[in-house]
């Protein structure tokens, strides 16, 4: 049984040793505020300000109508192009989108004719690429739709779909992103800071003197993880209270004491697993190595950068292991969907499942790495 | 300065912080002479010695080296090569993975010495060292006395007019160092021009010097030879007239020592039997015996890495062993029970106390994980700190006290348990007279008036003597255990080191341990010292590449990993990284139920976009199941909703997405949109109605990637990201490291220049990188079947840049941040969030704002992202993405300099 004073004061100390570097703790305020606000802001809404050029063969007051209605924050202001320069520009990048307006538009529609209006998207601008087209599509259906009914007409369609979005009705980016943010910081430091500070301590030759002492490695461990976890907590508390909520605005849903619960069992998780890394490297530069190996995956495949519907099941599978894919969805069904426990309790057992695994598995080879 | 002096010091001070290191301090040192310096610890003698030798940077005063000012860049670079610093510290300055020859190469191009030349100057150097038969063996792997003749070697491999030594023999034993000295020896006679600067805490070996300065709390207390210091303060030994010349009230806390008989006890404290540790093949403690009574002071004596500290650490619980028994008290020793640590204080060779925790704090902390009751330690904490004579320093670190005051710490720390048994690990190394005396006070006072049981292991003969009992120990075995005067007797020799070098040299192979060759230094017109070094050389550059590429040689597992590990990535990424979203969960309220309704839902549920989920049954568990995240949409058709299209009554159709993900919930609109417009279409079309009217057909083709793929479109894209991040955070703790483990001082006190440093620690991970790219572009063509639609060359070139981009960007951290948790957290942000966020990886660099997009239209990763999806899956050339090449190529120069304003040539 491990001794509640030993892991109270161990814990202490691993808090001291943190203060005395001031690098450090400007590191940690930094990324707590003015990374996430910068992100945060940055994120545009989609589609933003996509790149469109158009080539009017026609130029008539209908296709001046579609020209006019590609506007801001949507698009920025559309470029007349020639029809040569249409490849040009999308091969270096400069559009998006490039829209083919054939002689005659007008007239044909007028005539009753289909026209085919060519639009082109380069693909390779991953995400304006698909949410673009869709919108552009959408409006030059509606504007046809009007420009044909004309001026006066209610042109009310057969039926009407009301589409709301709930939880962020006006869909702002910068929500998500701000929170998304706070989650992928506090994955980051957790690990860092423990991985670290027991290769620091080995480094040092202080782990072996602790050994000499009536000390055990899980009081060690435990210690370690209560003051790293617990320095995060109060950062990702704080940013989410005063940075997220405060100067972003970001209306934040449900019960703030139930999402610090959830991430307390994420830290428990993320800090046994860098406790591990501590492990598993034997030098510093491993351990940096090991750090951005495994980040990488645990923030862009948990479901915050891209919907995990969209990938493959084993993918989806394999991130079921790791703490950040159930931290996201209980961040996400508590800070804007408003979900109580009843509802993402399944999360709650999955960090704490993987939490006591990555423990038992941490402190395992800590134990046989001092012994 | 005169042709006699080789360095001059005038009014030179030093402070760090708020302590003065040195205090107005002129010295006037003569040419062609042994130099020492003496003084107690922590009183500037290293400090001084770093100022000579141009490592540290002068503060106040003139400091004048070999005829010119060492605040001068140009003198210091003209002179350089003419001066060897070994710094305090054993191997301090040496690669601990890098072998012997290595080691000496690596110098030897930093002294632009060519092949020819170079392994003359080895050859000479390791035979006569007897260093010529370990050439293959890696520097950490040395013994203490070795690694300190590979570190001569290397401060001499240019043939220096000054060398200068700061404790150079300390922690090592007196076989080592007597062969330390025949070996400076025999180099004066061969280079009678040369100086040497040496400080030292061992008297014995000052008494052989031609002329020394003694140094107080960093002032000159006295300099001339030691017969005139000997005659001016009328002693016999150097070591009382060190003393003599100290200040009265320093002089005061010193008492003569004065050990009293111990009382015998025959109780046993601590018994070895047949003990025996190996790692591997190699045996470290090798049947080793011995039993300790209560009370006993037991000395350990012996060569470094005969064994010592390893049977140290198997009497405290920390290393299990093979084979023998151990006894505390009658008790077994077993490493995972913690009861008997209570009844033992040990304190390690490295002094492991918390450096970031004051004195009183470290205190504090050991009394509570000891249990110490708090009225007992109330008590206790004042005590040992009279004791111990910590008061004044109980709130400063540690990290910054001198040796001989944190070595009384940790003895404090060691004692506060009141253990029956202390086990002390060379605790008097590099510790100055005075205070040496005082600790053997506290040891004397405790093992006679207290009964606690020492075992003690020392390099100092004289500290041997004070012992009870003392054990030889030599290549895992005791050799000889008795009392110091029986031993001397035994081998009939005068002194206790005689006795000692007398049963080392037995032991040992004949002709296997000294092999020291009659020297045959090369002392000939050689080229380095004359000609000045020049101001760029590739050779010293291609040294620090060399050496930098054989430690990641050593070291696979990086290597490893960055190599399978960013090819997992892109495999896993590749796959699970994917815009188009699919099988999006939703489900109906439809409260019409009637064909007209389930009609239109049938068109959603018959979409690929989306999957159907059970119906849902009512408002509250809509709201229920959009809030669980069960479902992603939910459609609500109204009551009456056939009868009113009938009508053409236009009904409403109601939608309700999750917006907790915007972007999924935009994709999500669109879909909607879509299909939903299709409907009306094709109810147009039934009904007849608008026949007559226009129609717009839109053709959208999806350019680069028609079939719209993900893994075309995340190729370029994880390609981006993993160059940047691996290369970045392999050079991350280049310099932060070197800083941590001490060699950057051979960065500060050689030729090599910032610039040839900067390049030189970066290319083998440039080459690496580049490895990692081709690996990277041959999966992604051979297993995800990405064609490379434009030119690998031009692909490749851009790589490079990029990749030296990365690997400069990394460096530059390396050189902001002191600590290598810093180095590491900062590097992760530093890299990680701007490609990710503001590189166009998702959304076009055009489509930020604000401070954002500045960083973004800087950043590498925007422009190689560009030059990636170009030459991957639009095939442009060289000439369409010329202007992000020359981007690339423009963040170099930006990227270096700042690295090179924050890396100083010497230490501040």
């Amino acid at each position: 049984m491990p001794r509640p004073a030993n892991v109270l004061h161990l814990g202490i100390k691993e808090l001291r040793a943190l203060l005395r570097d001031p690098a450090m703790m400007t590191l940690i305020v930094y990324a707590f505020t003015l990374s996430i606000y910068a992100s945060a802001t940055s994120v545009p809404e989609i589609p933003h300000r996509a790149a469109i050029a158009v080539v009017d063969e026609d130029r008539s007051p209908a296709s001046e109508r579609l020209l006019d209605a590609l506007q801001a924050p949507y698009f920025l202001a559309p470029q007349r192009v020639a029809h040569e320069e249409m490849d040009a520009g999308m091969d270096a990048g400069r559009y998006t989108f490039t829209l083919d307006i054939p002689p005659g538009f007008q007239r044909d529609l007028l005539d009753g004719e289909t026209v085919t209006l060519q639009l082109n998207v380069d693909a390779t601008q991953i995400s304006q690429a698909f949410t673009g087209a869709g919108h552009l599509q959408q409006i030059i259906h509606s504007e046809v739709a009007a420009f044909l009914d004309g001026p006066g007409a209610t042109g009310e369609p057969a039926v009407q779909a009301v589409i709301r979005a709930a939880y962020n009705p006006n869909l702002i980016e910068s929500w998500f992103g701000a929170v998304n943010d706070v989650i992928n910081h506090v994955t980051m430091l957790s690990i860092i800071l423990t991985g670290a500070a027991l290769i620091r301590e080995r480094e040092h030759g202080t782990i072996e003197h602790l050994l000499v002492m009536p000390v055990t490695p899980f009081e060690i461990m435990l210690a370690k993880v209560w003051s790293m976890g617990l320095v995060v907590l109060v950062a990702s508390t704080l940013a989410l209270h005063l940075v997220v909520h405060r100067w972003l605005g970001v209306p934040l849903a449900g019960s703030f004491a139930l999402f610090l619960l959830g991430t307390m069992l994420h830290l428990f998780a993320t800090t046994s697993m860098g406790i591990f890394f501590g492990t598993v490297a034997r030098s510093m530069p491993q351990l940096g190595l090991l750090i951005i190996l495994t980040l990488i995956p645990l923030q862009m495949l948990s479901g915050g950068t891209t919907p995990r519907e969209s990938m493959p099941a084993f993918i989806q599978d394999i991130m079921l292991v790791a703490p950040t894919t159930h931290f996201v969805m209980l961040s996400q069904g508590i800070l804007f969907r408003g979900a109580g426990l009843s509802v993402v309790w399944p999360q709650f057992a999955a960090l704490m499942a993987i939490g006591t695994l990555f423990f038992t598995f941490a402190l395992s080879r800590l134990r046989k790495s001092l012994g | 300065m005169s042709e006699d002096l080789i360095a001059r010091l005038r009014g030179v001070s030093l402070r760090y912080a708020a302590t003065t290191a040195l205090a107005d301090v002129d010295l006037d040192v003569p040419a062609r002479r042994m130099v020492g310096l003496i003084g107690p610890d922590g009183v500037g003698k290293s400090s001084l010695l770093a100022l000579v030798a141009g490592a540290r940077r002068r503060q106040r005063g003139n400091v004048e080296v070999l005829g010119g000012d060492m605040a001068n860049a140009r003198h210091r670079r003209l002179t350089g090569p003419r001066i060897a610093y070994m710094p305090q510290g054993l191997g301090k300055n040496l690669y601990a993975t890098l072998t012997v020859r290595e080691n000496l190469e690596f110098f030897a191009r930093l002294f632009g010495q060519n092949q020819v030349e170079r392994e003359g100057r080895i050859l000479d150097l390791t035979r006569s060292t007897g260093l010529a038969e370990f050439l293959e063996r890696p520097a950490g792997k040395l013994s203490g006395g070795m690694k300190q003749k590979l570190g001569l070697c290397c401060a001499l491999i240019h043939d220096p007019d000054l060398l200068i030594l700061d404790e150079p023999t300390t922690g090592v034993d007196p076989l080592s160092r007597s062969q330390f000295w025949e070996l400076i020896a025999r180099l004066r006679q061969q280079r009678p021009h040369m100086s040497v600067l040496v400080a030292t805490a061992y008297m014995d070996e000052a008494q052989r010097f031609d002329w020394l300065v003694v140094m107080n709390e960093g002032r000159l207390l006295d300099t001339g030879t030691p017969r005139t210091l000997l005659e001016r303060t009328r002693c016999t030994t150097l070591e009382a007239a060190f003393i003599q010349l100290l200040p009265e009230d320093q002089r005061r806390t010193h008492q003569q020592l004065d050990i009293p008989p111990r009382r015998t006890n025959d109780e046993t404290a601590i018994e070895a039997h047949g003990l025996t540790k190996r790692f591997g093949d190699f045996t470290a403690v090798d049947h080793v015996d011995f039993r300790i009574a209560r009370g006993e002071i037991f000395g350990f004596v012996g060569s470094n890495g005969c064994g010592k500290s390893t049977t140290m650490k198997m009497l405290t619980g920390l290393l299990p062993f093979e084979a023998g028994q151990a006894r505390l008290f009658g008790q077994p020793v077993a490493p995972d029970d913690i009861a008997p640590r209570r009844r033992i204080g040990y304190m390690s060779q490295a002094f492991s106390l918390y450096s970031e925790l004051s004195v009183g704090q470290n205190l504090d902390l050991h009394a509570r994980l000891f249990q110490l009751s708090e009225d007992d330690y109330r008590q206790r904490r004042p005590a040992l700190l009279t004791r111990f004579d910590l008061e004044h320093v109980v709130d400063r670190l540690p990290g910054r006290l001198p040796l001989g005051v944190r070595q009384r710490l940790s003895l404090a720390v060691a004692v506060l348990h009141r253990p029956e048994i202390l086990i002390l690990d060379e605790p008097t190394s590099g510790v100055d007279p005075i205070n040496r005396d005082n600790f053997w006070h506290q040891l004397v006072q405790m093992s006679r008036e207290d009964g606690v049981t020492i075992f003690i292991s020392t390099h100092f003969m004289n500290e041997a003597m004070r012992c009870d009992r003392v054990a030889l120990m030599h290549a895992g075995r005791v050799l000889a255990t008795d009392t110091p005067q029986a031993l001397i007797a035994n081998r009939g020799s005068d002194t206790l080191e005689q006795a000692f070098i007398g049963y080392l040299r037995d032991a040992a192979s004949p002709g296997a341990s000294t092999g020291a060759a009659p020297m045959a230094l090369s002392a000939p017109d050689s080229a380095t010292n004359d000609t000045p070094p020049p101001r760029f050389s590739g050779r010293r550059l291609l040294s620090y590449a060399r050496r930098e590429s054989i430690e990641l040689r050593r070291d696979p597992v990086r290597a490893t990993m960055a190599m399978i590990g960013t090819l997992v990535l892109m495999f896993i990424m590749g796959y699970g990284i994917n815009m188009d979203v699919d099988r999006l969960a939703f489900a109906v309220l439809d409260r019409d139920q009637t064909t007209t309704s389930q009609h239109y839902a049938l068109n959603l549920s018959g979409s690929r976009y989306f999957q159907e989920k059970a119906p849902l049954q009512s408002y509250a568990d809509l709201e229920t199941r959009l809030r669980s995240g069960d479902i992603s949409l939910a459609v609500e058709i109204p009551p009456d909703f056939g009868r009113r299209l009938k009508r053409g009554d236009s009904p409403q159709v109601a939608y309700w997405i999750d917006g907790a993900m915007p972007s999924r919930a935009n994709t999500i609109r669109g879909y909607v949109v879509g299909i939903h417009d299709a409907y009306l279409q094709e109810l147009a079309h039934g009904m007849g109605t608008r026949a007559d009217s226009g129609q717009v057909d839109i053709a959208l083709r999806y350019r680069y990637n028609p079939d719209v793929q993900s893994l075309p479109a995340m190729v370029p894209t994880i390609m981006s990201l993993l160059l940047m991040m691996i290369p970045a955070m392999l050079t991350a703790l280049g310099v932060v490291r070197e800083k941590e483990l001490g060699s950057i001082t051979n960065f500060y006190v050689t030729p090599v220049t910032r610039l040839e440093f900067l390049i030189g620690k970066q290319l083998p991970y440039v080459t690496l990188g580049l490895v990692n790219f081709l690996l990277l572009v041959l999966l992604s063509i051979l297993v995800f079947d990405v064609p490379l639609k434009g030119n690998l060359l031009t692909l490749t070139l851009g790589a490079l840049l990029y990749v030296m981009c990365a690997t400069g960007l990394g460096f530059l951290f390396s050189t902001l941040f002191n600590s290598q948790i810093a180095a590491i957290f900062g590097t992760t942000i530093g890299t990680l969030v701007p490609a990710l966020q503001f590189s166009g990886m998702f959304n076009p660099v055009a489509s930020l704002e604000g401070a954002s997009a500045v960083i973004g239209q800087l950043y590498p990763t925007t422009h190689f992202l560009l030059i990636c999806r170009g030459v991957f899956s639009k095939a442009l050339g060289l000439a369409d993405l010329y202007p992000y090449f020359l981007a690339l190529l423009a963040t170099l120069p930006v990227l270096g300099g700042l690295s090179l304003v924050a890396l100083g040539k010497q230490e501040k």
